[in-house]
């Protein structure tokens, strides 16, 4: 069998995100982020073979499969268009599959798109559905994690005031992105802490905003790589992992997709101690707790010692492994996209392209997603250097 | 490029309601014996992908419970598309080809019957300048019906026979919702009259493929895909030739259609009108088998339906029946997207 052709990140861009982008329509918004991921690689819209876009629930905008409506923003037409949808985990979902048409050499250069405009409709509204003979999410999502966080805090003997660190360093962060949704300038540790309780033990500032936004990136072969003019992210290892949302054997604190998955990545890119090999984290965060509960899901941390990474101050935009130096999913929410921007922040790293949140010399980064009730996960692992054939 | 087959295929029977099952229910015993045809577990399987439209559901995350049908413990490589399985088909194809799985199961669903399909279509329809007006997925496909009628393409006779010949061929196919002669009944959109429309119906479909020595060892004459290809056209109806299908054409020289004679084609044509733009698109002549299982005029699950003719042609390949065939799947207004697959039933020379 002939050898995947290695994939290459050379092009990367983002819209601001913000609560309302009443200026533009969902194509103008997606049409941005694309444009700016194509000036990135030095491309025009004829240079992409193939348009991979993905998205959250079409209910969030109330447009039934939006990519027939986007094909001519996105520069799709007479070209193939692939939409993919796997609940939050949809970003890293789609840059996978983009990733996967040329490591097959089925094309050569591929840009991949998610977005969310949350502001055309509500998306409480689109989650909250009724369904017959199902257990209803209630009160959105965080009403559906708060009890896992509860299990966790029980579990690992945390103490309560871990989240709060995390959303204190995650909005400081944020301060750094120009496109992150949330700058909150005046924010401090002893805001975060009085801030209003929504779902115990989870705080106002410990949750993630609302957003409307798009994140893009180009993906190449080798040969566009060579030709890309500012250095490209080599993608080392990437993977999905599902597996069902109510069964009595689930583990809602740490599942075992989320193992099985980074333990995939980490095989396919040679990583043996995540820890020390892995120099920055772009980690699906939408409430303050899931850092140290990745932390330890992802296998940075034994079980029960995550929160000590985040409380030591090792997660800290200058600590060991930084975690999440975009200011993460809690500064910036658009549903369907966060995945995605997950995958594009740690290109940004090992491009050395992070701007005011680079992690100095950031060699080999992760990004991370998850989605519905923790049942989907997608990662990759990014590098500064072309994976070893 | 690393040889690929469909190995099996199942449906559901398709009918025009489906209240007692819930979708998963309805994809049950699809998934059971799709794996029982190959003997392969879930386990085995080394990637999985599904196509659905949460709009036909009406809530979303509506694929999320498919797959705890779909038995996924311990975890299992997974992926889905909002798009016909036909879509998902490819994705899978695609991950067989990089050589990270050598086998895949892909499954589509749809339930048309909980809601009016005409008005739901209308979602996908631009948000800003068309869905505001409703205008339903019968009147856009009457004014291309009616446009090639105008052209001297086609016309209400011609049309009536592609639904007549569709329906006959119909009565072999025990999955099939409409089978045997129909009459051609009164104008719902003019020109499109009943006959010319499909059934609205639910159903589910589910295939599964493998590389190289794998195919050989789960089917005894799998259905080598020669190549896959698909492409867009604008979304638009204004700035489009209703009377062609250029995404069709491109699609079919890419997956290489013309490389040899096909001996039959399934063609996702709900509405006998496209099946007279897709034949052009394609240059069938008269010697090839279009759509002997009935087409979408016979059963329609949306969602399904392009995956069902993917299977269809996979399954004539397996049976004997066809050399080489040609699958081809549909999405949005008036042929907007297009999908084809070219199945043969022979190892080619290389």
């Amino acid at each position: 069998m002939p050898a995947k052709e290695p994939v290459a990140v050379v092009g990367v861009g983002q819209t601001k995100h913000v609560a309302a982008r009443r200026d533009v329509s969902i194509a103008g918004l997606v049409r941005e982020a694309a444009r700016r991921a194509l000036d990135d690689a030095g491309l025009g819209w004829a240079g992409i073979d193939a348009v991979v876009i993905g998205k959250a629930p079409d209910f969030f905008e109330g447009v039934m499969m939006p990519e027939l409506y986007l094909a001519d923003a996105l520069g799709a037409v007479g070209k193939p268009l692939m939409r993919v949808h796997t609940a939050g985990s949809v970003g890293g979902s789609t840059a996978l599959v983009a990733a996967g048409l040329v490591a097959a050499r089925v094309h050569r250069t591929v840009l991949t798109l998610a977005f969310e405009k949350q502001s055309e409709s509500n998306a409480m509204w689109g989650l909250s559905l009724p369904v017959p003979f199902q257990q209803p999410l209630l009160a959105g999502a965080g009403g559906f994690f708060a009890p896992h966080v509860r299990a966790y805090i029980r579990r690992s003997g945390a103490p309560g005031t871990v989240g709060c660190l995390v959303a204190y360093k995650d909005r400081r962060n944020a301060l750094r992105n120009p496109y992150a949704h949330l700058h909150e300038h005046d924010v401090t540790l002893e805001k975060v802490r009085s801030s209003p309780m929504l779902w115990d033990p989870i705080r106002y500032s410990e949750t993630c905003p609302s957003s409307d936004g798009a994140c893009a990136m180009v993906l190449a072969d080798r040969a566009g790589a060579a030709r890309a003019p500012h250095p490209p992210a080599w993608v080392h290892g990437g993977a999905m992992r599902s597996e069902p949302t109510l069964f009595a054997g689930k583990d809602f604190v740490s599942p075992q997709a989320g193992k099985d998955c980074a333990a995939d990545v980490y095989r396919q890119a040679g990583i043996t101690d995540p820890r020390r090999e892995i120099d920055a984290v772009e980690m699906y965060v939408p409430f303050s707790w899931y850092e140290p509960m990745w932390l330890e899901n992802l296998g940075f941390a034994a079980e029960g010692e995550g929160w000590k990474l985040t409380e030591s101050g090792v997660t800290e935009l200058d600590g060991e492994l930084p975690v999440n130096p975009s200011g993460g999913v809690l500064s910036t929410n658009p549903i369907g996209a966060s995945g995605m921007i997950r995958f594009a922040e740690a290109a940004l790293q090992v491009r050395g392209r992070a701007g005011a949140h680079q992690v100095a010399g950031a060699r080999k980064a992760l990004g991370h997603a998850y989605g519905g009730g923790s049942q989907f996960f997608s990662m990759w692992l990014v590098g500064a250097e072309p994976p070893e054939a | 490029m690393r040889d690929v087959a469909i190995v099996a295929f199942s449906q559901t029977d398709h009918v025009r309601s489906s209240e007692e099952v819930s979708e998963v229910e309805m994809l049950m015993p699809v998934l059971h014996d799709v794996l029982g045809r190959t003997g392969l577990r879930t386990g085995d399987i080394g990637f999985t992908c599904s196509g659905s439209c949460d709009y036909l559901a009406g809530r979303a995350f509506s694929f999320t419970m498919a797959l705890d049908g779909v038995g996924a413990w311990p975890p299992i490589p997974e992926s889905h598309v909002e798009m016909d399985g036909a879509w998902a088909l490819y994705e899978a194809w695609v991950k067989l080809l990089t050589g990270e799985a050598d086998t895949a199961l892909v499954y589509a669903y749809g339930k048309s019957s909980p809601g009016s399909v005409r008005d739901v279509l209308t979602r996908q329809l631009d948000p800003y300048y068309l869905a505001p007006l409703w205008p339903d997925s019968v009147a856009l496909a009457a004014l291309q019906a009616q446009a090639l009628i105008d052209s001297g393409e086609t016309d209400e006779p011609a049309l009536a026979a592609i639904a007549e010949r569709s329906r006959t061929a119909a009565e072999g196919n025990p999955h099939a919702q409409l089978r045997g002669p129909r009459p051609q009944g009164g104008y719902v959109v003019r020109p499109l009259r009943t006959g010319d429309c499909p059934p609205v119906g639910d159903g589910a479909a589910a295939v599964v493929l493998a590389a190289g020595d794998r195919a050989r060892e789960l089917c005894p004459r799998p259905a080598w895909i020669r190549g896959m290809d698909h492409r867009v056209e604008p979304h638009a109806l204004g700035v489009r030739d209703l009377t062609d299908s250029p995404s069709t054409r491109l699609a079919a020289e890419r997956a290489g259609v013309h490389e040899r004679p096909v001996d039959t084609a399934e063609l996702h044509a709900p509405f006998t009108s496209q099946e007279v733009v897709l034949r052009k698109a394609l240059r069938l002549g008269d010697s090839v088998a279009v759509n002997p299982s009935g087409g979408a005029l016979a059963a329609n699950p949306v969602m399904a339906a392009g995956l069902i003719r993917v299977g269809e042609a996979a399954a004539a390949v397996h049976r004997g029946a066809s050399g080489r065939a040609l699958a081809h799947a549909t999405s949005g207004p008036c042929l907007q997207q297009n999908l084809v697959a070219v199945l043969e039933g022979e190892p080619h020379a290389r």
